[in-house]
């Protein structure tokens, strides 16, 4: 395996998504998606509470305190881009760690 | 297509909590099986990439946007099972961080993104690219993608026409409708992006195992 090829495309991958996530994701279409269209159209929008679950820290992608919206959801996007991917590496590990630790038994 | 809180009711969200949990369980198990050191960072370049894109709404017809859902996408490049652990982490970041999908509704959106997203799109490219063996999985992986979103709309339509929130008759054509267009845009997204990785690093696609 050639393993500086691997780096470049992983480090490649990484790059592409910090990018969208950092410079592109604030000028997403604010339109509905389609269940909110729906659900605006069908009259039951009002039913999606957010209020019941409000310890989510950043809602609808915006980072608190920085007055800048654009740079509000790209650092959202920023941010939230490396936190699945730690999260992600983490897990991959994790399920590895397992299949050794159940090996040894 | 990510459902908030407040949208099913309780014996539906219960439900789906439950068979997603157990989903993820199976997923794990077989995920471990085929540990190896060398996919793990992909497991989390893929991952960060469909949350990254996630957040890129593209304008459809009719006031409306549509975004990457990525769950064919990661199933061709990581399995099914990863590919559903894939998507299951990236909903549960969206929820508890940035209040995209409720919390109470996480099964639900797991169900319908991971399980019928990922691994019923990743069944359906199977099939496809069987019929159709000796062309290039490009048309087959576009089919994978516009379906299941629009397969994911139906098993949200009749979640909520199960919940009571609104009558089926009326949700299941208006989300089947409307996911129809929204997944043209997977399908491009997910053909397109498979052909970029095959080209770059083509042993990161596992099409190729799939053909074998």
């Amino acid at each position: 395996m050639n393993l500086s090829r691997n780096a470049a495309f992983l480090l490649g991958g990484i790059a592409v998504a910090v990018l969208l996530a950092l410079f592109l994701s604030p000028f997403a279409s604010p339109l509905p998606d389609g269940l909110e269209r729906v659900a605006e159209i069908h009259g039951f929008l009002a039913r999606g509470e957010t209020g019941a679950f409000t310890y989510a820290p950043f809602p609808d992608y915006a980072l608190s305190g920085v007055k800048s919206p654009v740079w509000a959801t790209g650092l959202a996007g920023l941010l939230g881009t490396l936190v699945v991917f730690v999260l992600a590496v983490l897990l991959g590990a994790g399920l590895r760690r397992f299949v050794k630790g159940a090996g040894r038994r | 297509m990510h459902i908030p809180d407040g949208f099913l009711d309780v014996k539906t969200w219960g439900t789906l909590a439950v068979v997603s949990a157990g989903a993820i369980g199976l997923a794990a198990k077989a995920a471990a099986k085929d540990a190896e050191e060398g996919n793990i960072p992909t497991m989390g370049v893929v991952a960060a990439f469909i949350f990254a894109a996630q957040m890129l709404n593209f304008p459809i017809a009719g006031g409306t946007s549509g975004h990457f859902l990525g769950g064919v996408f990661a199933a061709l490049l990581l399995g099914p099972a990863r590919g559903l652990l894939t998507m299951g982490l990236i909903l549960i970041v969206q929820a508890l961080l940035f209040a995209d999908g409720g919390v109470t509704a996480l099964g639900a959106n797991i169900f319908n993104m991971g399980v019928i997203g990922a691994v019923g799109g990743y069944l359906l490219f199977r099939a496809l690219w069987r019929l159709f063996p000796d062309r290039s999985p490009w048309l087959p992986a576009f089919i994978a993608g516009w379906a299941s979103v629009v397969l994911a709309a139906a098993a949200c339509a009749l979640e909520l026409g199960f919940s009571g929130t609104v009558p089926l008759g009326v949700v299941l054509p208006a989300m089947v409708g409307i996911h129809a267009l929204i997944g043209l845009g997977e399908g491009a997204i997910t053909a397109g992006a498979l052909a970029l990785v095959a080209r770059v690093r083509p042993e990161v696609v596992r099409v190729v195992e799939v053909r074998g």
